[in-house]
């Protein structure tokens, strides 16, 4: 379906290409969304290192550490499994998500003291991930149907033509925001900036990117993403190391089964 | 009953005291885990002080009011190749006032071999089933250690081989427990106890196989899109015994653990439907007096974002009905009510509170639960645990309780 759907928007983006002066703000601005993705479709998948510094506005630090493994799914969100190995106090918990392009996702967190599977409730998409500046929607698989869209304009960012547009949440009422305002470079489709707006519509984030790799020749990833909290303050750093795509991940790499054993 | 002395268990382990076994098999795995260390495995594990102190008197003289102990876990895990791996993991306590309380437990020791679709694990292992908050009702497979908390959440190490084939409908898992733990309870100095104390040197089995009985066990469960349901059968030595007044040689009366052979049924239940998740758990046992049947459900809501902060507080409403005969085999989770918060701050130092209170219906007997805990630094974890028995009447099962009102203090550092 939501590859019909997909080629559909397509084969209309396409079209509408060649008729560009018809094209409205919004049609653009999913164009955009849609290329980003297709830029990224076919991965199958990667695993990777990340390193999550959180930082409070006095400055003080506190690192976690967490290995991720990410499983593309056809037609739907992807499948993804977070390990944490620090704070050591927390060792060996993991979390299991099935993002889904409509609805809500499924997740899952294990308990490595009880050896407990517990089901979590996804709808609070606004909650904060290990008390960081990001939130469960930032971290989630970007699905261009969580979104509606709007082009606003083309404006160079750190030497780079960009793309800069805004994005709705389609489950307002769940999502922490009421708008985002997203840097996407012409060349590649990389983002590389992001304003939340928050239910206030005042600025509440920003995340900027940088240290972006090319995998596969085809598969971009950034080093690092920096979140800052503007009305705290405070800020999260995740840096990225050891991406590894096409590790030969199932579907039996990603169910309870495997949640249990993971480490 | 008076003449059903037991015998003593049909073991060579037993030949030897048990807490100089216990002191030897740690020493031999203090020495175990920077070997393994050296070999490229991954070694981790904690130390942590505790200090317990209640507010009464107990029951019995011989019980003191305040206690404190050290105690550690060591962990080993060491992948040999990319389908094959052995973890060990081993627990001590030494508690100042409770000789009982002063233990040792091989967690785990295991080896586990890992295929495209199913995985064995054969050794000391430990596995949860269950779903609600309050009351654990279908956690069958390992042993309580009582000593370590009334909760019933610490549990021993069970040999055993585990077997779990996952396929897109699910899973099943096949359980063979060669070898039975018998449960833990606190000695004459400790807390939480019934007035006589348990024999644990001497307990009595229904099997003549007594803890060497074949327990088996099949279990299914799988995920749907809005929850996730399992279903077991459970075949062997009951795992709660019935506490058989009794007398030892010099005549001093004492309670001796009966183990009884059983079947029990059980399902468990995870829902999940916008804010709200459902809870369920129940059983259905053969084998203890008459058959009975035990259930235990609720829901867990969720305010995110608690006035525009990062904090989160959850609502918990639980109940538990239990029809077993309670004359035989009494649970303090007869007919129950229970209501909990839960505020985590989603702090750098993952500060989470959560009260709970229980209500039984039948009674007036409340119980008042409070867990803290907070992390300090990046290495060390400080918890705080208060309990409340409050009108408990002298016919209740939890009258042993009454006493034990108490506040514990822990610092764990991870290394």
């Amino acid at each position: 379906m939501k590859l019909l759907l997909t080629t559909l928007l397509f084969c209309m983006t396409a079209f509408h290409a060649s008729s560009a002066f018809s094209e409205t703000a919004e049609e653009k601005g999913l164009a955009i969304a849609i290329e980003a993705k297709l830029r990224d479709k076919g991965f199958i998948d990667y695993t990777a290192d990340m390193e999550m510094i959180l930082r409070n506005r006095q400055g003080n630090e506190s690192r976690r550490s967490i290995r991720i493994k990410t499983l593309e799914v056809a037609d739907d969100g992807d499948k993804s499994l977070s390990i944490f190995d620090t704070p050591k106090d927390v060792k060996g918990t993991a979390f299991l998500s099935f993002s889904h392009t409509v609805g809500d996702d499924d997740q899952w967190l294990y308990l490595p003291a009880l050896k407990r599977v517990k089901r979590i409730n996804s709808r609070n998409k606004s909650g904060s991930f290990m008390g960081s500046e990001f939130a469960y929607e930032d971290i989630a698989s970007q699905e261009v149907e969580k979104y509606a869209y709007k082009h606003l304009r083309a404006e160079q960012y750190q030497g780079q033509d960009c793309f800069v547009g805004e994005s709705y949440p389609v489950d307002k009422n769940n999502s922490g925001y009421t708008k985002r305002i997203t840097w996407t470079d012409k060349e590649e489709y990389r983002v590389l900036k992001v304003e939340y707006y928050d239910r206030k519509q005042s600025l509440l984030k920003t995340l900027t990117t940088g240290g972006h790799q090319q995998y596969l020749g085809k598969y971009w990833r950034p080093a690092m993403m920096q979140m800052i909290n503007h009305q705290t303050g405070k800020s999260t750093t995740l840096l990225w190391k050891n991406y590894q795509f096409r590790t030969g991940l199932t579907d039996n790499d990603f169910n309870s089964t495997s949640l249990k054993r993971a480490r | 009953m008076h003449d059903k002395r037991p015998k003593k268990a049909n073991s060579p382990f037993f030949s030897l005291p048990r807490k100089f076994l216990q002191a030897n098999l740690f020493c031999t795995l203090l020495t175990f885990f920077p070997a393994g260390n050296a070999l490229g495995a991954e070694v981790d594990g904690d130390l942590s002080l505790q200090g317990r102190l209640f507010l009464h008197d107990g029951a019995s003289s011989s019980q003191q009011d305040a206690s404190a102990s050290v105690a550690t876990n060591l962990e080993l895990y060491h992948e040999v190749t990319t389908d094959f791996s052995l973890t060990l993991a081993a627990f001590y306590r030494l508690d100042s006032s409770d000789n009982d309380r002063t233990h040792a437990d091989l967690r785990e020791a295991n080896l586990l071999y890992l295929a495209d679709n199913w995985q064995l694990r054969v050794g000391f292992g430990r596995v949860f089933w269950g779903a609600t908050e309050f009351v654990h009702l279908v956690d069958i497979i390992n042993q309580t250690d009582l000593v370590e908390a009334l909760d019933g959440e610490e549990k021993l190490g069970q040999p055993m081989a585990h077997l779990v084939i996952a396929e897109d409908w699910g899973s099943v898992e096949g359980f063979v427990m060669p070898w039975f733990r018998e449960r833990t309870f606190p000695g004459d100095k400790g807390r939480f106890r019934s007035p006589l104390a348990v024999d644990t040197d001497h307990p009595l089995y229904e099997s003549s196989s007594e803890e060497q009985h074949l327990d088996l066990a099949l279990r299914y469960n799988t995920s749907l899109a809005n929850g996730d349901i399992g279903l077991y059968y459970f075949n062997g030595t009951a795992r709660d015994p019935v506490l058989l007044f009794s007398f030892d040689p010099a005549g001093a009366p004492l309670l001796s653990p009966y183990y009884e052979q059983i079947g029990q049924s059980g399902l468990d239940l995870q829902l999940v439907a916008g804010e709200w998740l459902f809870k369920g758990e129940a059983l259905y046992r053969i084998g203890q007096s008459h058959s009975f049947a035990a259930t235990t459900f609720g829901f867990e809501y969720t305010f995110p974002g608690l006035g525009d902060s990062l904090m989160d507080l959850g609502l918990i409403g639980e109940y538990v009905y239990d029809d077993r005969d309670q004359e035989w085999l009494p649970t303090i989770y007869d007919n129950d009510l229970m209501a909990g918060l839960r505020l985590s701050l989603n702090d750098i130092a993952d500060s989470t509170i959560l009260l709970g209170v229980i209500q039984d219906l039948d009674t007036s007997a409340i119980i008042i639960g409070l867990e803290a805990s907070r992390r300090l630094g990046d290495n060390i974890r400080l918890n705080l645990d208060a309990s409340f028995f409050l009108n408990i009447s002298s016919q209740d099962p939890a009258y042993s309780l009454a006493a034990d009102d108490f506040l514990l203090l822990e610092m764990i550092w991870y290394f």
